[in-house]
């Protein structure tokens, strides 16, 4: 038996959920000013290998749960659930894609750019476009993060019962899967041409790793993240991706990149889950893991109050996030995308999606309590939120 | 990335770094439209041969549609700015535009199109692949194989990007096919246009007013200017470049 997973959920995981759907929501906003300050510009990782990793130790965490308690059927039952809930808001976030898109189409002409409205020619198809779009094979821009979660969790339950019997095992399994994918190069295929932006045999693997960790592989390899020396290479390796990511903003240091790194690091594939990107979100996590304890104090100030409520609803608040985006990119067009209205959006963007995680809240709180209401299931409040 | 850039981009405008243009609103910022690589086979045509025969490849944002509208596109204007500063060169700019080519298919027209040896070939793409959805990766070897192939032909080339569309951004990954093009240009070191920078560096100094919609050709004709002349300025520095290091490239 492995060791069980710890009782208390870790405020950790809804805080650095919560920032990294902020993050997320800042990045979707095409030339905001405010993305700068977001954790791409600085190294090779980004919000969606945070994302995905707490999704995976999360899910793990409630199923994992449920399904020593109550069974693999009722546990995988759940699961499929939640995909199916996820599958709805990723349709929801479609229908609002495709009215902005309508619209941009009536209301814009240009001579200049004839070859960039091609984008409308979706809208001519409806036929072809609505069931590529149900089938999840036409994902427009900045929708590919639901697909890939639906993905990974129609395939969890057996990845989970095998989690539990033999955690070294399901690993290994999931890292076999990882390096077949790249050498066969499977993908799952998109419409009109091409595959998935987010390729899910490969991003099963940080998926499976944080249900590996949520399982008691934190702790199996606690002291280990903890050592001196891992911390150093975390940090000689971090400092390696700023200095390689400042050659991208600035053109003028790429000459002295040595052409044998470049041929070497590069392209840094974020479809199939570089091993660069995911050695960099390790090495992230590594010195988070260290300089902020399970029990830091931090976790329970008002300050921080705002991120972890968005990080305990997170499907919601995703969703949110990526409707504000559009907004705040309607908002640049349509009236000013001046710099100080740049910052204006993304702070307001942010204050919605807490006041709506805190709404969220409220609401579980008053129908959980109101007589003749459903039990929720005994984990769900433990768990603070959702997988 | 692109507005880390773009910050450092406003700064460097400040400072005074401004490239002098012929007209003073296609000015940007030296490091956006200096020529990284020397191109010495146009340095060759315009030194010995005194003739200079430049093909542009490319899709729909190459050309304007509407009566007149290819002689205000960028390549009939860039034959125009050309003949002008090189009076003792015969320049010859031709097109290959098509709208809704990948690169793909227009790697497909090459080898027809170097029969008639040009020394220079403009290959403009990205967008047609961003809107369909073609794997970044298989662009950028697409790019890779098409420099090396136009190289094997004997021309020099010069690759653009696409135009920076404030109205579509959010609808089209533009930025892992810019990021790939990037990466070619610096391992098969060929010059830049990078035109999306370029034209976002404009709509940020309110140069230009890309969100606007209209239905006259004026403002793309001033756009298509600029990138002409900012072509050209390409072109003489990487002419220059290979003077200073003549057996570079080749």
């Amino acid at each position: 038996m492995p060791p069980a997973a710890p009782a208390q959920r870790d405020l950790r995981l809804d805080l650095f959920r919560g920032l990294a759907l902020w993050l997320i929501f800042l990045d979707h906003i095409p030339s905001n000013i405010v993305s700068w300050a977001t954790i791409r510009n600085f190294g090779f990782s980004d919000a969606a290998e945070i994302f995905i990793f707490i999704s995976g130790y999360t899910a793990a965490f409630v199923y994992g749960r449920a399904m020593r308690e109550r069974g693999f059927i009722i546990a995988g039952a759940r699961i499929l659930k939640r995909a199916w809930q996820v599958y709805v808001a990723h349709m929801f976030l479609f229908v609002i894609y495709m009215a902005e898109i309508a619209y941009v189409s009536s209301s814009f002409e240009n001579p200049l750019y004839h070859e960039e409205m091609g984008i409308f020619d979706f809208l001519k198809q409806p036929d072809v476009t609505l069931i590529q779009a149900l089938l999840l094979k036409f994902k427009p821009v900045n929708m590919d993060v639901l697909p890939l979660y639906i993905a990974l969790l129609l395939g969890f339950p057996p990845i989970l019962w095998l989690l539990q019997k033999q955690a070294t095992l399901a690993l290994a399994a999931s890292a076999a899967l990882y390096a077949l994918a790249w050498h066969f190069g499977w993908n799952l295929p998109a419409y009109p041409s091409g595959h998935w932006w987010f390729n899910p045999f490969a991003w099963q693997l940080l998926f499976v790793l944080g249900a590996w960790c949520a399982l008691g592989g934190a702790e199996r390899i606690g002291r280990f993240i903890r050592s001196p020396i891992v911390l150093g290479l975390a940090a000689a390796y971090l400092l390696f991706a700023l200095v390689i990511v400042m050659t991208w903003h600035f053109s003028s240091l790429a000459p002295y990149v040595p052409k044998w790194l470049s041929e070497a690091i590069y392209p840094i594939d974020k479809i199939n889950l570089d091993v660069l990107r995911i050695a960099h979100f390790l090495a992230l996590a590594a010195i988070t893991v260290r300089f902020i304890p399970r029990d830091w104090p931090g976790l329970q100030s008002v300050w921080l109050r705002p991120a972890i409520l968005c990080g305990q609803h997170s499907l919601e608040i995703f969703c949110l996030g990526i409707f504000l985006s559009f907004a705040g990119h309607f908002v640049f067009n349509e009236f000013s995308d001046a710099v100080f209205v740049q910052v204006l959006v993304s702070a307001l963007g942010i204050a919605i999606m807490c006041a709506a995680a805190a709404l969220i809240s409220w609401y579980r709180k008053i129908e959980g309590r109101s007589p003749g209401s459903r039990s929720k299931p005994p984990d769900a409040d433990l768990a603070g939120g959702e997988a | 990335m692109r507005t880390l850039c773009a910050a450092a981009l406003a700064v460097l405008a400040c400072i005074g770094a401004v490239l002098a243009a012929e007209s003073p609103d296609c000015a940007v910022p030296a490091h956006l439209a200096d020529a990284d690589y020397p191109l010495p086979r146009v340095a060759a045509a315009v030194d010995q041969a005194r003739q200079l025969d430049i093909v542009v490849i490319g899709t729909g944002s190459s050309t304007l549609a509407g009566p007149g509208g290819a002689d205000l596109a960028y390549p009939a204007r860039l034959q125009v700015i050309l003949t002008k500063r090189l009076p003792a060169v015969k320049t010859k700019v031709v097109t290959s535009v098509k709208s809704r080519r990948s690169a793909a298919e227009m790697e497909e027209s090459f080898e027809k199109i170097l029969e008639e040896k040009p020394a220079l070939i403009i290959w403009q793409s990205g967008t047609v692949d961003a809107i369909t959805g073609v794997d970044p990766e298989e662009y950028r070897a697409t790019l890779d194989e098409g420099v090396e192939a136009l190289h094997a032909g004997g021309a020099d080339v010069v690759l653009m990007n696409m135009q920076y569309s404030p109205r579509t951004e959010s609808m089209i990954a533009i930025q892992a096919y810019a990021d790939s093009m990037r990466l070619v240009s610096q391992q098969r070191q060929v010059p830049l246009l990078d035109r999306f920078s370029i034209m976002r560096h404009w709509s940020e100094l309110g140069i230009f007013d890309l969100h606007a919609a209209t239905k006259k050709l004026e403002l793309a004709a001033r756009i298509h200017d600029c990138i002409a002349q900012l072509l050209a300025d390409l072109i003489h520095d990487g002419v220059k470049l290979s003077r200073e290091q003549p057996k570079a490239g080749q």
